[in-house]
């Protein structure tokens, strides 16, 4: 191996570490009034870094650092795909970055955020667990200093407490899993484990361990008790984030370990993952009804959603694995577009974040409550948007596979759901207000993101060559 | 020589006191000690294994020294953060971390 192939396969990685300088070269440079151009600069250094990393650049396997880092073109569209959330998170941010509270460390939250990204870049391409678990940590830990940014209010304090305690509770279980993998398979690259593993109690336990791990960060159902704290406690940017980027990172690299790794044990994980799913959905649909606080609401409603996204996992083919960056990118435009809605209202009216805070919308904000219900119907799954496609694809996945009672189940729920998205369309559309929020006018970051994200919900069902174009790279699974 | 099942006894107490502890204890900085105990027990297992199982590799060597480090800063992290509660709130009882519920 010679330094070349390093730079010609971890272009993604080494071009991230070059924003991640420059915009700390620029924070500590800028003073007082030239941070006032943070999120310009900022936004530009990344659209130049999703510009540059989009298509990837190999259609070949290869794996560098003897085994540590594994390129393949499906991980690289992942994590373009990453990178563009990242870009319109960026793009949402703005409006609250400017308070006065945050307004002096504004540069921290660009460069923690690019921090977590890179840690989620590794993860994905990890061909060990050393590697694995260093990425998983630089998403985890920044992300908790994230979550408490606002550190003079109590809501964030509280829910950056909760994140960073039940993070280290899961990487330590996931560790103990880990532990165990190695004494019974005697090795941590991927590629040998497989070979070794042979499905011994021991190892079932491990699995199980490690399941739990990666469970906590994608908030499935026994491990989702911090979700709903931390998403309504933490700022809206990073609430946004967290339920989208951070999310989608930990559901391909799930199916990545599952499939590649534990493909001798997939009886084991397959039942597993059905009782996860279930559980998934329909607890956080029963818990979504009876929310009141949109950032709670759309916290059960990731859950769910991440139910849903593990239907394409426990198919385990090339086709799953589409359909699961396919429903990620859908996701993310649909919850992005949700989540900036609700920061702008957030941002506009001092902190109004309850549903019956947007009853009349409507009548004030046109514009703005189209979007929120162009957005929920995707989350929902009604035809002509892309979340309808996304949802037929996981659907047509674990069908395929013979998981009938399974996708049924998920179909009831999605009847479900459909009721409390609708609860919010209600209230903005048809309940009166004496004192509905006043008209305002979002920036223009806000205005570009949402249009962006409307975008992308309105045409990435239809044009149906991203879902072919996304089918021609994951033939390596 | 002290047998391999010794070490494995006290590594699967620490880490069962440590979830025990994470569960019960009803103060931040005690909650955060008991995931040290799960994750000291974690380094103890990888050195055991690789000691008495595969001594001709170094792997799970290196993979304690890196969870060493990474638990390190995680540390950091959260006690930071518990200060930051400690700034709001005048003390780190969980019992008052329930502004928000449900």
């Amino acid at each position: 191996m010679d330094y070349s192939s390093i730079f010609s396969y971890m272009y993604t990685e080494i071009a991230l570490i070059g924003v991640i300088v420059a915009t700390l070269i620029f924070d500590l440079i800028a003073g007082r009034r030239g941070r006032r151009f943070f999120q310009p600069v900022a936004c530009v250094l990344m659209l130049l870094f999703v510009a540059g990393t989009i298509v990837p650049y190999h259609r070949e396997t290869t794996e560098i650092f003897g085994g540590m880092y594994v390129y393949d073109p499906a991980y690289g569209i992942v994590k373009s795909i990453l990178a563009i959330g990242t870009l319109i998170v960026f793009l949402q941010a703005d409006s609250w970055l400017r308070r006065e509270d945050t307004s002096f460390k504004r540069g921290e939250f660009y460069v923690l955020t690019l921090s977590t990204l890179l840690g989620m870049d590794f993860m994905i391409s990890a061909g060990h667990f050393i590697m694995f678990f260093i990425g998983l940590e630089l998403a985890s830990v920044p992300m908790a200093c994230l979550v408490a940014f606002d550190k003079y209010r109590q809501n964030s304090a509280e829910a950056g407490a909760k994140y960073i305690l039940s993070a280290l509770f899961s990487s330590g279980l996931m560790l103990y899993g880990i532990s165990f993998l190695y004494g019974t398979a005697g090795t941590l690259y991927f590629d040998d484990m497989t070979a070794r593993i042979d499905g011994s109690a021991l190892q079932i336990m491990a699995m199980t361990f490690f399941f739990a791990g990666l469970g906590f960060k994608l908030s499935l159902v026994p491990f989702h008790l911090w979700t709903a704290d931390t998403y309504q406690g933490a700022p809206t940017a990073v609430t946004s984030y967290l339920s989208v980027i951070s999310k989608g990172a930990a559901a391909f690299t799930l199916m990545v370990i599952l499939v590649k790794v534990f493909a001798p044990m997939t009886q084991y994980w397959q039942l597993m993952l059905q009782i996860v799913i279930i559980l998934s959905i329909t607890v956080a649909n029963v818990f979504a009804i009876r929310q009141k606080n949109l950032k709670r609401f759309l916290a059960f409603s990731s859950i769910s959603q991440a139910g849903y996204i593990m239907l394409a996992v426990i198919s385990g083919t090339p086709y799953g694995m589409t359909s699961l960056i396919f429903y990620v990118l859908v996701y993310m435009a649909a919850n992005l577009a949700a989540f900036g809605v609700i920061a702008t209202v957030e941002q506009n009216s001092g902190g109004k974040v309850e549903m019956d805070d947007y009853n009349g919308l409507y009548g004030t904000n046109p514009k703005l409550a189209l979007t929120m219900t162009l957005a929920l119907f995707s989350l929902a799954g009604i035809p002509p948007f892309a979340g309808f496609f996304s949802k037929f694809f996981i659907f047509a996945a674990a069908f395929e596979k013979g998981f009938h009672v399974l996708v049924f189940i998920a179909l009831i729920n999605t009847v479900i759901s459909l009721y409390y998205y609708l609860l919010v369309v209600k209230a903005m559309f048809i309940s009166k207000s004496d004192s509905p929020i006043a008209a305002f006018r979002s920036d223009s970051g806000t205005r570009i993101s949402l249009a962006l994200c409307l975008a992308g919900v309105l045409a990435l069902g239809i044009a149906s060559s991203v879902f072919d174009g996304i089918g021609m790279f994951t033939f390596g699974l | 020589m002290i047998r391999m099942e010794y070490y494995l006894i006290v590594s699967t107490i620490m880490m069962f006191v440590g979830i025990y502890g994470f569960l019960t204890r009803r103060n931040l900085l005690a909650m955060l000690i008991s995931v040290e105990l799960i994750l000291n027990s974690v380094d103890i297992n990888f050195v055991v294994f690789n000691r008495f199982l595969f001594p001709e590799q170094l792997e799970g060597f290196f993979f304690s020294l890196f969870a060493i480090g990474i638990s390190a800063a995680e540390t950091a992290v959260a006690i930071a953060i518990i200060i930051n509660i400690y700034r709001n709130m005048r003390n780190i009882q969980v019992k008052n971390l329930d502004k928000m519920k449900w």
